[in-house]
């Protein structure tokens, strides 16, 4: 009988732990896939944030460490300097990426350190409980903003691929989501472009994955999907904000 | 022998240069030494000044409230350390840029026209080995030879540069023979 | 014995982190410190290292520990206000066991401070500036020869303890120029299996601080201390200074106030005062075996560059034995051999 679906290699035993109906799950075996068909599993070192994925590197099976709330870009340069012939990446989330690790990511970028970023927004903070993220939408209610985002109090969501596609160190960035198939295979493609660009010794690379929180959101998966159609696209627009770094 | 010295003056005259090469020339003879220089707000407005010592013996404290002697380079810089010089101690005095007489008389003057002998000899500059020249004719802190087979290292790159400051501490130490 | 040359402590700094086999090192700039990274910045690439000067302390610690995961020797050095930026970072350092040196040559606070010279992050240092109970291997040297000497033995030490080390010097060391030896050292760099390297042909590695179950996070903290036990059994480190039979006086000195305080020391015993002086060289593990046996001594006075911190120590290890006093300038000022003579002179009456 022919095999047609199995589990990445670089997806280790342990079962995941997010709740049902997060997309952390179908972007870690994006990850993994793209590790694995670029055989580069044994040379990666991955760097887990703190968030939702904070035990990413138990899901894993790969080198990886844990870095302290935003520092992971940080963490992931140390590495890559000490010891550039491996693929390092970080998985970050967006009270990790864009709020306490704002500095770190902008200077990873501008730097232009030969890395992978993977960025999952999804509008809150999940592992805290849901309170406000630094990309939760206008008007969006979370715990911390029961009335919703007010403009006038907490400012405006951050788009982290159009800033950070303004900066010359910024070699590839791409906004994707993963809430149909068609999305998947696209966000497939953008995350082991990123990692080949890596190979090619091309950094920074950086893809958004746009996901969904329902247990934070207070939705069933299937309404989840439907708002973050409906609210996120229109306001973090997919595709390619950059594709090749300023070369002198 | 034991030398606590401070030298002190404006920033660009030299002074923490003289200092080092008074450092280097002590470790050349084998002896303890230590420089130190001052370094924030003691350094603001341009004043800049370093503390040498040259020993026979281990050197523990590398600050001194009572140097054995202190070359000044300007003004502000007497003003600042005549009192401090240990009784019996040396002051040397860059005369050129002081316009009034050293009120201590429990210590050894020397009094040079430091600038004036620099610029006599084409640059002003080379005040620092004038006074160098004449604090170390009077104090033997080190062998004037040393110093002079330190130039090369000193000013390695800069080597037009040796002729010149090598006349400056000659003529530092003729004055001070003079006197 | 090598030929002798004349180096500054903050460049001595670097020379010998780089002898000690470090290749990495990211930093930010502060004052008193800067000659420490201009000096890496010109020789690293010349070893085939890695200089980085990063946005923020804070980015600079986790590059640190970034580099340390992945298995080489790195370090990074600040000054006070920068080492409280990278406290967050120790402390990760200290729960997920990696081996570095961190420098800080201190200058005084609390807050922006000054930029002059002060040992007011002893606390800081060995008592745990960051959260979680945890200790940092502490090195404060008095000369630059011995910034050379521990430099290299905080590498050592940090490796072999698997737990990042503090170098604890001040503003006039750094600046202080000496004659040093670098004689001919090898440093003896073991294989980290434990480090992430790509998992070619073993099972994967992992570096975390993370221990989510309390019983595995007690776990965890049994180990650390077991192993803290372990350094301070094997690792006190001190200098006697006419510390014999019939010393009557104890100056306790650390640092560059050792050096002032050694100075007052000799005054005194030529003034016919037994005066002897203990200067402790780890920090932490405080040297409690120095005490052990305080012989003919009436009195002990701590002299330090703060308001009193080490104090505290010498006082729990002697423990109301003998009267333990304590002089101490603040601020970036520092007490001179004439006023520590003095106060040896006043305490013996």
């Amino acid at each position: 009988m022919q095999k047609v679906f199995e589990k990445p290699v670089s997806i280790d035993e342990k079962p995941f732990s997010y709740c049902a109906g997060c997309t952390h799950g179908i972007i870690h075996r994006l990850v993994a896939e793209s590790i694995d068909e670029l055989g580069i599993r044994e040379k990666v070192i991955g760097v887990a944030p703190v968030g939702c994925s904070v035990f990413a590197y138990e899901f894993f099976n790969f080198d990886m460490c844990s870095a302290a709330h935003g520092r992971a870009p940080a963490v992931a340069t140390g590495i890559k300097r000490a010891r550039p012939e491996n693929i390092v990446f970080t998985y970050q989330g967006d009270g990790d990426l864009a709020a306490i690790g704002t500095a770190e990511i902008v200077h990873a970028a501008a730097r232009a350190e030969k890395i992978t970023t993977i960025f999952v927004n999804n509008a809150i903070y999940g592992m805290t409980g849901g309170q406000m993220a630094p990309t939760t939408l206008v008007g969006q209610k979370t715990d911390t903003t029961p009335y919703g985002r007010k403009v006038e109090n907490q400012g405006y969501p951050i788009k982290v691929a159009e800033m950070l596609s303004t900066l010359e160190g910024a070699n590839y960035i791409e906004r994707v989501t993963v809430i149909s198939p068609a999305h998947v295979n696209k966000a497939k493609a953008a995350i082991k472009k990123a990692f080949q660009y890596q190979i090619e010794g091309k950094g920074f690379n950086l893809i958004e994955v746009l996901s969904t929180c329902p247990s934070c959101w207070g939705m069933s998966p299937i309404k989840a999907i439907e708002w973050l159609k409906a609210n996120m696209i229109p306001h973090y627009p997919l595709g390619v904000y950059k594709d090749g770094a300023k070369t002198e | 022998m034991h030398e606590e010295l401070i030298i002190a003056g404006f920033g660009g005259q030299g002074v923490l240069l003289i200092g080092q090469m008074i450092a280097y020339a002590g470790l050349a003879e084998n002896k303890h030494v230590l420089w130190m220089p001052a370094y924030g707000p003691e350094t603001r407005g341009g004043f800049a000044n370093c503390t040498v010592m040259v020993s026979d013996k281990e050197l523990y404290s590398p600050v001194t409230t009572s140097p054995s002697s202190v070359i000044v380079m300007n003004l502000p810089s007497l003003d600042k350390f005549e009192r401090s010089v240990e009784e019996g101690g040396l002051i040397v005095v860059n005369k050129s840029l002081v316009n009034r007489e050293v009120f201590r008389g429990d210590i050894d003057k020397v009094v040079v026209p430091a600038t004036e002998i620099a610029t006599e000899l084409g640059n002003v500059k080379a005040a620092n080995m004038v006074a160098l020249g004449a604090y170390i004719e009077r104090r033997k802190t080190v062998k004037f030879e040393t110093l002079i087979n330190l130039l090369p290292k000193i000013f390695k790159g800069k080597e037009k540069l040796i002729p010149l400051n090598e006349k400056a501490l000659i003529q530092g130490a003729e004055f001070v023979k003079n006197l | 014995m090598g030929e002798k040359v004349l180096m500054k402590g903050n460049e001595a700094i670097g020379e010998a982190a780089v002898s000690a086999g470090c290749r990495h090192f990211f930093g930010y700039p502060i004052t008193p410190q800067s000659e420490l990274p201009a000096y890496l910045a010109k020789k690293m690439p010349l070893v085939g290292g890695v200089f980085l000067q990063a946005e923020s302390e804070i980015s600079a610690i986790n590059m640190v520990y970034g580099a340390a995961c992945a298995g080489v020797r790195v370090m990074t050095s600040s000054s006070s206000p920068g080492v409280s930026l990278k406290q967050e970072g120790i402390s990760y350092l200290a729960g997920a066991e990696l081996p570095v040196l961190v420098c800080n040559v201190q200058r005084a606070g609390p807050g922006l401070g000054t930029i002059q010279p002060s040992q007011a992050d002893y606390f800081q240092a060995v008592k745990g500036g960051g959260h979680g109970d945890y200790r940092l291997i502490t090195l404060s040297p008095s000369s630059v020869q011995e910034i050379i000497d521990l430099i290299r033995l905080g590498f050592d030490l940090a490796d072999k303890y698997k737990t990042p080390a503090m170098f604890l010097a001040d503003g006039m060391l750094g600046q202080l120029m000496e004659p040093v030896d670098l004689g001919e050292y090898k440093s003896e760099i073991k294989e980290k299996p434990w480090a992430l390297s790509g998992c070619e042909g073993r099972a994967k590695n992992t570096v975390t601080s993370i221990w989510i179950n309390p019983e595995e996070m007690e776990r965890h903290n049994i180990h650390l201390q077991e192993k803290y036990a372990e350094i301070k059994k094997n690792e006190q480190r001190w200098e006697n200074f006419h510390f014999d039979d019939e010393a009557e006086f104890l100056v306790v000195a650390h640092g560059s106030m050792a050096r002032i305080a050694k100075s007052a020391v000799i005054k005194a015993r030529e003034e016919g005062i037994k005066a002897s002086l203990i200067r402790p060289i780890t920090l932490w593990p405080f040297p409690e075996n120095a005490f052990s046996s305080l012989k003919s001594l009436k009195k002990i006075l701590v002299v330090e560059m703060n308001m009193g911190q080490m104090v505290e120590d010498v006082r729990l290890v002697v423990n109301g034995r003998i009267p333990v006093e304590f002089f101490g300038r603040a601020g970036g000022m520092f007490p001179t051999v004439e006023q520590t003579l003095g106060k040896i002179r006043g305490l013996i009456k």
